[in-house]
Order: structure tokens, then C-alpha cells, then sequence
């Protein structure tokens, strides 16, 4: 180990006594509540958005409908191609 | 099917299966980085609506504890951005009793203050390896990121922190 590192490594224990003299670790992490009604309320507020479609085949679709309106004569090439 | 499979598919049943299986170990870790009780509950939920709101992208071979591990932290590092200003130390922070006289009040509060100023993903990683005690390899996981740029960061992180702290020490000097 450098010097430098052998200060660094000195420098972050040193920081380390410091916070841990003010911020103590959590000693109780437990969950004293079952969370699943909060999640089921969440659930029924906010509806998923349609994730299955992405947003750049709705734009594929929007630009071939828009093409299809101006160009009618198109939609007989398109079924054949389908 | 298997349980994870069917959470895949969208089935609410299995979902709330591992709900029930993992909020307790979710809350844990998140309530290490926030600090709050109240929060911590708070980004469980909103963790698991982003579990199941990602479901698809889960592929159910998969480890569903370290993907839920890993939504968590960015839950709970979307929150200190939001709240990074706040310097608001909550009512339920954590301080060890035993070390009262040894550090001041005041001495304390700045040490928090200049902790809660710190960019949210350097105080994610210095609050989960200097306080918590995890381990590079445990944040690096959660956080999504390499063990030596934990590394980087707690470094960095100290160096800001001792910036910030350095008047306290010259306070002491002068007293």
C-alpha cells in the first residue's frame, strides 16, 4: 500500500468514528406493519399505463395512418404486402 | 407455473406473494439509506409499484431479491434528490446515546447537515458503507454500479465531508 492510499484509507476511518459518533446505524430495521393494503390502495389509484405497446410503434402507427389518409391509392399495395 | 413466472405474466396473486415475502427485507435497506421509518414504508410501497408496474422486463429466471434490492436503492436515491435541500433532519434520526458527551450537540447537527448536503449518490454510498458497515460489494450491487466506483465515490464523499467539517475542527482548535 502507497503512502497516499495508507492517508486515504486513514482519512475515510477517521470520517468513518466521526459520522458514526452523530449518525448511528439503524438498529431496529424491522417492518412493524404488514404494507400489502398501502400497496393494493396504490394498485387501484394509480392504473398501470399501457406499457406493452412502446411509444415509438403508436408514432409508426400514427405516421402510416396519416399516410394512408393522403395516399388512399396506397391501402390496396399495403394489403397485398401484408 | 412457477411463482415468479405467473408475477411475470401479471398475475396479482403471485405478486402479492413475494410482496409479502420481500417488503420486510426491502423496508430494511431502504430505511438504512433515508433514515426514516415513516419514508422508508412510504418507498416500499413505491418500490414494489415499480416492481410490478417493470414486471415484463423480469425475466423469472432471474434473482427477483437483488432486482428488488436494486428498484429500492434507485426509490430511496430519487428521494434524497428530491428532498437534497431539506436539511430538515427527521424527528426519528438515529444517534447513539452513549456518545453524548463526547460530541456536542451542535457538533452533531453539523455533521448531519454536511452529511444531508452532500449529492444524493455520494450520501447513498457513504451512509451505506461508513455508517451501515455494507459492504462495496453489497452497494455496488444495489446501486447498479462497479465496486471501484463505490470506491471513488466514498472517497470523494469523504473528502467533501471533511471540507465541509474542517470548521469544526479549527472551532475545536480555538477552544
Amino acid at each position: 500500500m502507497s503512502n497516499e492510499e495508507r492517508d486515504n484509507e486513514k482519512m475515510k476511518n477517521a470520517t468513518k468514528e466521526l459520522l458514526k459518533q452523530s449518525v448511528a446505524p439503524v438498529q431496529d430495521s424491522e417492518l412493524r406493519r404488514d404494507l400489502w393494503p398501502q400497496m393494493l390502495r396504490k394498485l387501484h389509484e394509480q392504473p398501470l399505463p399501457i406499457h406493452s405497446i412502446p411509444w415509438f410503434d403508436w408514432a409508426l402507427a400514427a405516421i402510416l395512418s396519416a399516410l394512408l389518409l393522403l395516399f388512399p391509392g396506397a391501402i390496396p399495395a399495403l394489403l397485398y404486402h401484408l | 407455473m412457477e411463482l415468479l413466472e405467473r408475477f411475470a405474466a401479471g398475475d396479482l396473486e403471485a405478486f402479492e406473494v413475494l410482496f409479502r415475502q420481500h417488503q420486510g427485507e426491502v423496508y430494511a435497506w431502504t430505511v438504512r439509506i433515508v433514515r426514516d421509518t415513516g419514508i422508508a414504508e412510504d418507498l416500499t410501497v413505491e418500490t414494489f409499484w415499480r416492481i410490478y408496474k417493470n414486471r415484463t422486463r423480469f425475466k423469472p429466471d432471474g434473482n427477483f431479491r437483488a432486482w428488488a434490492r436494486r428498484i429500492a436503492t434507485n426509490a430511496a436515491l430519487d428521494h434524497l434528490r428530491r428532498t437534497r435541500h431539506d436539511v430538515t433532519l427527521p424527528e426519528n434520526l438515529p444517534c447513539p446515546a452513549a456518545s453524548d458527551g463526547v460530541v456536542r450537540r451542535q457538533t452533531r447537527n453539523s455533521i448531519n447537515a454536511a452529511l444531508h448536503e452532500l449529492p444524493p449518490k455520494y450520501r447513498l454510498v457513504v451512509t451505506l458503507a461508513l455508517v451501515e458497515d455494507e459492504s462495496y460489494a453489497d452497494i455496488a450491487q444495489a446501486a447498479g454500479i462497479s465496486e471501484s466506483l463505490v470506491k471513488i465515490r466514498v472517497f470523494r464523499a469523504v473528502r467533501m465531508l471533511r471540507k465541509k467539517l474542517n470548521f469544526l475542527r479549527t472551532e475545536a482548535v480555538t477552544k
